[in-house]
């Protein structure tokens, strides 16, 4: 299929436009967030993707892309849209099927030279303990009732069965819970799809990965030492989201919106993917509730797998988790739509913030940070490949531009057929073992889909990302070994 | 019948193109293809158990998608993997016995867990044959 490569306005060394000429319908126009390097090697179907979402009703400014954006459907991955809560709607596709699909980030007080030696055991360990892959079931036995609670507690339900620690609920986003849950807006489809799913990784690029603080990574001394980070430490950060549940709520209501759209609402999309509802109707709202149920099961998720984490450690270290000063860092997630306020054009305006695959950066003093960071700004988590590292960054007033809004990863360029035609994973196993990186997966299939090589360099995001001025960087963190669902 | 994968579609997910001479065959392609996306060799499975599915729908293509949709949610609902397909569609209801078994890494070489169908070019199409194409989300 062919698009025309549009011609692009370069704004800044790191934004580019698209104007609304581009394509009839577009309400504004589309900003790209890239380097000249990352925006030649944009695939084309970014530009089609991206121009469409600039036609939904009630979008505020731009369509954004961050610069790890790369095509998916509806939205592309990486998109960012902001409408209006009286004028706009809720879009799924918004969103994404992964539902609050985030990243964690733990602590510990040991070294690499503490770790390396027991890595092997640690990692197979953990793959013994987190289950990952396809059709795999957590430790938690609850019945539809006993999760129907869960969906609307979040984290806080994982604390209260002593999964984690109540300090987790103070660094995790909404402090682990959404509210406004309603458990009677998801379907009994959506409960039985992932109600012994709580605990689970899940498979294609979730992980969970050891990684080391290297000296000469740390970019903001400051910050990082107040966040708790120091050289040579070893950090614990894995990958995962709401699981089935998550992805038959998105299903359900993306279904219900193309049967309502046009004939109740007459909205005109160019894409099913963009499926859309007011934002203030009845089924606006009652998938706004749906989707918090998901955010607060991938929160309970993430709680749980924290939990299995400290005890695996403390198995392998012979030590508690409070002793191996297994603290965390944050919690963010980067598929969901949130209710902000923003100033546009000067005037402080309601939005409803969708974010697919794009990670929420608040400057220093943002009333939706935790308490723990509000002199801090936001703490990103952004996971990269297996091979390459992850980042942890800050949000900063300048983030403004994208209504604090940055990337969340490093971006796929090269498609799973193509990776697996390239790598094969019993190698590239291997190959990573000798570079110093332990790798354990059920799938060897599945592991040469997420060969580094397969994605965008994350030194080039991340440096798009900062000097655009849509957050600063904190620290690099580089695998050192890596359980891949 | 059968099924490709396609490439360059949509480069994080999976996408394929199936066909059948009937409807019946052109469902069992797609069946097949979501299933392979999973599992590496069909022939893996072997068909120990049945389910009954009953499905009416306002159109054949939204017949297809809650067909896909279905077959994921026995993935993680009931950790099925189906190996064979008895399918009867009527206008725009189909009935089907579906044989399979429990997902087991041990015999089941696994690829990657499919979250959803997508409706970004989905389509439906009779031209000399019954064709679809399909992206799953992955």
């Amino acid at each position: 299929m062919e698009f025309n490569r549009p011609d692009l306005k370069r704004i800044t060394d790191y934004v580019w436009e698209i104007p609304k000429s581009y394509k009839e319908g577009m309400l504004v126009p589309a900003r790209i967030y890239a380097s000249s390097g990352l925006i030649g090697k944009l695939d084309d179907h970014v530009f089609d993707q991206i121009t469409n979402v600039a036609t939904l009703p009630g979008i505020q400014k731009y369509a954004f892309c961050m610069p790890d954006g790369h095509s998916g459907y509806g939205f592309p991955i990486g998109g960012m849209a902001a409408m209006d809560v009286n004028e706009g709607v809720i879009s799924p596709g918004g969103i994404g099927f992964d539902i609050n699909c985030g990243m964690r980030v733990i602590k510990t007080n040991l070294t690499i030279d503490d770790v390396q030696p027991r890595l092997i055991d640690l990692v197979n360990r953990l793959f013994e303990k987190v289950p990952s892959g396809i059709g795999r079931t957590g430790f938690v036995k609850a019945d539809a009732a006993a999760f129907r609670r869960i969906i609307e507690e979040g984290a806080e339900w994982a604390v209260n069965q002593g999964f984690g620690w109540k300090d987790d609920l103070e660094v995790t986003e909404l402090n682990g819970r959404a509210e406004g849950a309603d458990n009677k807006t998801v379907s009994d489809k959506a409960v039985k799809r992932g109600k012994d799913q709580i605990g689970t990784l899940g498979s294609g690029n979730h992980y969970l990965e050891i990684q080391h603080v290297r000296p000469e990574n740390i970019a903001d001394e400051q910050l990082a030492r107040k966040w708790g980070i120091f050289e040579n430490q070893i950090i614990v950060m894995f990958h995962c989201g709401s699981r089935g549940f998550g992805h038959q709520v998105a299903t359900d209501y993306l279904n219900l919106f193309l049967s309502v759209m046009e004939s109740k609402y007459k909205i005109k999309i160019l894409d099913r993917e963009l499926a859309s509802a007011p934002f203030n109707s009845k089924e606006g709202q009652d998938y706004y509730s749906a989707m918090k149920c998901a955010v607060n099961m991938a929160f309970a998720n993430r709680q749980t797998i924290v939990h299995l984490v400290r005890e695996t450690f403390s198995e392998i270290f012979g030590q508690d988790a409070e002793d191996l000063g297994m603290k965390q860092i944050y919690d963010v997630s980067h598929n969901r739509a949130s209710l902000e306020k923003h100033k546009v054009d000067g005037e402080t305006k309601e939005l409803i913030v969708h974010r697919k695959g794009a990670t929420a950066a608040y400057p220093p003093g943002h009333e939706l940070l935790v308490n723990r960071y509000k002199d801090d700004g936001q703490p990103i988590i952004i996971g990269g490949s297996m091979e390459t590292g992850s980042y942890l960054l800050a949000g900063v007033e300048s983030g403004s531009q994208t209504f604090y809004t940055t990337a969340h990863g490093s971006g796929r360029t090269m498609s799973r057929t193509a990776a697996k035609q390239t790598w094969k994973g019993e190698q590239l196993q291997k190959d990573l073992q000798k570079r110093g990186i332990y790798i354990k997966t059920g799938s060897f299939a599945g592991l040469a889909e997420e060969a580094g090589g397969a994605y965008k360099d994350i030194d080039e995001v991340i440096d798009t990302a900062h000097q655009a001025g849509i957050s600063k960087k904190v620290v690099k963190l580089v695998p050192i070994g890596n359980v891949k669902g | 019948m059968g099924y490709r994968f396609v490439d360059g579609v949509a480069i994080a997910d999976v996408s394929f193109q199936a066909d059948g001479e009937t409807l019946e065959e052109l469902f069992e392609s797609c069946g097949k293809a979501l299933t392979n996306s999973m599992v590496t060799r069909l022939e893996s499975i072997d068909a120990e158990k049945e389910i009954k599915l009953e499905i009416e729908s306002d159109n054949t293509e939204k017949l297809l998608y809650e067909f896909l949709d279905d077959l994921i949610f026995y993935k993680d609902a009931e950790l099925m993997l189906f190996r064979k397909y008895e399918i009867k569609i009527d206008g725009n209801k189909l009935t089907a016995t579906l044989g399979g078994e429990k997902i087991n890494p041990q015999k089941h070489e696994l690829i990657i867990d499919v979250k959803a169908v997508s409706w970004h070019m989905f389509r439906v199409e009779k031209k000399e044959k019954w064709e679809a194409f399909v992206i799953l989300d992955v």
